[in-house]
């Protein structure tokens, strides 16, 4: 099958007066329609940047400055500002941590909805609201016929980024861009969302990128996992492999850190260190300082993509099972 | 229990305010517009001994802050009495710092905006025992010196400001400033929820080392249920306000006897279980303005009976170890 969403290469750099620095570097992954990529990374590691160059939403002092961004085929870095605009909220959607920055808080739902539907699409206002309430219905809104008189602050937080995902799947976008979604919800909450979610994938065929700093959700949600340090993706690769084989220190050492996977009360395994600063990153590899495979060569060659079966940046992968 | 370090009994705390826009809304609706009491505690009652650390574990709102907060003294409880070691707790009545008690420390989710950033962090963590001379004053600095030791710092490090220090450091020098208070008890609040994962795992170990060798007592408020299965003893589980199960950690997660408990470990996503459906708890979270009646889980428990809408569950012994508020588990739910 071909991709939804081809991203090669993807290199986003912030021109600031302290100096430069690369947020996105050499990025490259590609989903296929009905697929679930988690793309996950601690604080600072460059998700969000990512979710944002794809969009086409980076704005000064930061730049794509290298790479290639495919939508079905279509090449967006080659499309005009109009274009673009055209391609976001169509086949291309992005959802926010928080909901608040897609919805508007003066606005019925129903109303908002149905000006985004009319955006793109020429309909009366009365069929406009029914897609409205068929898509909250997708996500799982109870009575949402009702939910559409609301304002956004009558809702709980889950139902307005239910609403948020709901807004993003008006028009049946190939991809979905989600960028930490759940993280500020509750887990009995998160769990409903990650649910219609799967379903969404499975049902409709939305290829969806999940960013997320939380391994557990990847873990359970995602066919794919990049693993993302300091701007780069160091592993990729299904779920399976990168959960039950992780290759790259650094995925390893993440892993292995996770309490549940210890006996209550022993001593957990911790990576040494702190998250780098990216306008203070170590010659060679990134990760050399914190990693206990690091050898001379990881200081004076930064390594490049291995690839069998799963892909990692290291000079020194573990080995596979 | 006799040992027991802290005893809460049948707490409540209330807070009164004015309604919110989205309630004046609401309230127009059905004529109202007084103050809207909000129900954060409501009766509990628990024990922590000596030595140990209890998990407090709850969605968003259910009032684990607030009972860390009453604990310390920075709320008083609306009802009931909160003791340790036998003795009620000293309380800020009216922000005098004075009175507060020194005896319990709380320790917050955000290092950064609980340090002063203009003040070298040194002084940070001497402020606290010279005011209340709880260390002579020619020691201060040495001993200033030894708590960063402790937390795994470096003595010269009490000359920077906060803003040198990863997040990660600046929660070690949030607990030396809790540790040289010399505290009976400390309560951490969502501690280690602001940290990254690489992080986390040292955070947590400090914690467990400081705890054993200072047989220290702990509330430990988490979201995040594999970190508290991690460092607790025993776990208390919290439904809007309301202690609804209280067992010893391995008991709990093997077995848990209340629903929401089962219901709340069912959708945790954990790692590399493949696990591909999430068993999620239907239905909302209900507001702490006007909790549903009998046990306030019912609107979204799968056992749910008619006894259950008209009758709250009382917190009752299901062995020797471990109690639980629902009816399942005492008399049934018809
Ligand atoms: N407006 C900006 N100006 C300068 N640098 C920026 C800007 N926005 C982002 N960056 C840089 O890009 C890096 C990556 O940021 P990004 O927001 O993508 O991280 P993230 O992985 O999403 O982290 P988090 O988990 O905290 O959301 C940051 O470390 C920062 O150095
Ligand atoms: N000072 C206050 N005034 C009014 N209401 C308050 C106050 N403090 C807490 N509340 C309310 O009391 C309830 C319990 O809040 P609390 O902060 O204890 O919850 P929590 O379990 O710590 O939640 P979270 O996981 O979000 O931190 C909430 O509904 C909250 O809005
Ligand atoms: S390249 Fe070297 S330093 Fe980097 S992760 Fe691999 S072994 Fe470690
Ligand atoms: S008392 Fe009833 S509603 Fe409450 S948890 Fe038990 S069975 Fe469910
Ligand atoms: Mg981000
Ligand atoms: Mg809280």
């Amino acid at each position: 099958m071909s991709a939804a969403l081809d991203v090669s290469g993807l290199t986003t750099r912030f021109d600031t007066r302290s100096g430069s620095v690369t947020a996105v570097d050499n990025v490259s992954f590609s989903v296929e329609p009905g697929r679930i990529l988690g793309l996950v990374g601690e604080s600072g590691s460059g998700k969000s940047v990512t979710g944002f160059s794809i969009m086409g939403l980076v704005d000064e002092p930061g730049q794509v400055v290298a790479g290639s961004v495919t939508v079905d085929g279509v090449d967006l870095r080659s499309l005009s500002d109009d274009d673009m605009r055209k391609m976001r909220g169509s086949r291309l959607a992005m959802v926010f941590q928080d909901p608040m920055m897609t919805l508007n808080p003066v606005l019925r739902i129903g109303d908002q909805m149905a000006m985004a539907v009319r955006v793109h699409r020429k309909m009366p206002k009365r069929e406009a609201l029914e897609e409205s309430r068929k898509a909250l219905d997708i996500v799982g809104i109870p009575s949402p016929a009702e939910r559409l008189k609301a304002y956004p602050h009558q809702l709980s937080g889950g139902m307005r980024q239910r609403v948020a995902i709901a807004m993003a799947l008006l028009h049946r976008p190939s991809v979905i861009i989600a960028d930490e979604p759940t993280t500020a919800l509750d887990v009995s909450i998160q769990g409903q969302i990650l649910a219609e979610v799967r379903r969404l994938a499975d049902d409709i065929g939305t290829a969806i990128v999940w960013v997320t700093h939380d391994l557990a959700v990847v873990s359970s949600l995602a066919d794919d996992i990049c693993v993302m340090y300091a701007g780069r993706i160091v592993e990729r690769g299904t779920a399976e492999q990168v959960i039950g084989n992780p290759r790259h220190p650094y995925t390893q050492g993440l892993l292995d850190s996770i309490p549940a996977r210890h006996e209550p009360g022993g001593h957990l395994p911790q990576i040494p260190g702190s998250t780098p600063q990216l306008s203070r990153l170590p010659s060679g590899c990134p990760f050399r300082p914190r990693c206990s495979r690091a050898t001379e060569q990881c200081k004076s060659e930064p390594p490049s993509d291995s690839r069998d079966g799963q892909i990692v940046l290291c000079h020194h992968p573990l080995e596979g099972s | 229990m006799s040992q027991s370090l802290l005893s809460i009994d049948q707490v409540s705390k209330r807070f009164t305010r004015k309604p919110g826009l989205a309630e004046r809304l609401a309230g127009r609706l059905s004529g109202g517009g007084e103050p809207v009491v909000v129900h954060a505690l409501t009766d509990v009652t628990l024990e922590v001994a000596r030595g140990e650390v209890l998990g407090v574990v709850g969605e968003s709102g259910c009032g684990k802050s607030t009972l860390g907060r009453v604990v310390a003294g920075i709320h008083a409880p609306s009802d009931g009495t909160v003791m340790l070691d036998g003795k009620p707790i000293t309380r800020d009545q009216r922000g005098t710092a004075e009175k507060l008690t020194t005896q319990v420390q709380m320790i917050h989710q955000d290092p950064f905006a609980s340090l002063n950033p203009r003040m070298k962090v040194g002084e940070t963590i001497a402020e606290g025992p010279r005011y209340h001379k709880i260390i002579p004053a020619n020691v201060v600095s040495e001993r200033v010196g030894s708590l960063l030791e402790q937390v795994g710092l470096e003595a010269a490090y009490a000359d920077r400001l906060p803003h040198q220090f990863s997040g990660g450091q600046r929660q070690r020098i949030a607990i030396a400033r809790a540790l040289a208070m010399e505290p009976e008890l400390l309560v951490l609040d969502e501690a280690v929820a602001s940290l990254d994962v690489s992080i986390q795992a040292q955070v947590l170990n400090l914690f467990m080392d400081l705890q054993r060798n200072l047989g220290l007592t702990a509330l430990f408020i988490s979201h995040d249920l594999s970190v508290v299965r991690h460092v607790c003893d025993r776990v208390a589980i919290m439904y809007l306000g309301r202690l609804v199960e209280l067992a010893p950690a391995k008991d709990l997660y093997e077995r848990p006897l209340h629903p929401y408990t089962s219901a709340l470990f069912a959708s945790v996503p954990t790692v590399g279980t493949g696990k591909r459906v999430f068993e999620a708890i239907q239905g909302e979270i209900p507001s702490p303005i006007n909790p549903p009646p009998g046990c306030a889980f019912h609107p979204r428990c799968p056992q749910a009976g008619p006894r259950c809408r008209r009758e709250v569950p009382r917190l009752a012994q299901a062995d020797d170890q471990r109690t639980v508020a629902c009816h399942l588990n005492d008399g049934g739910v018809a």
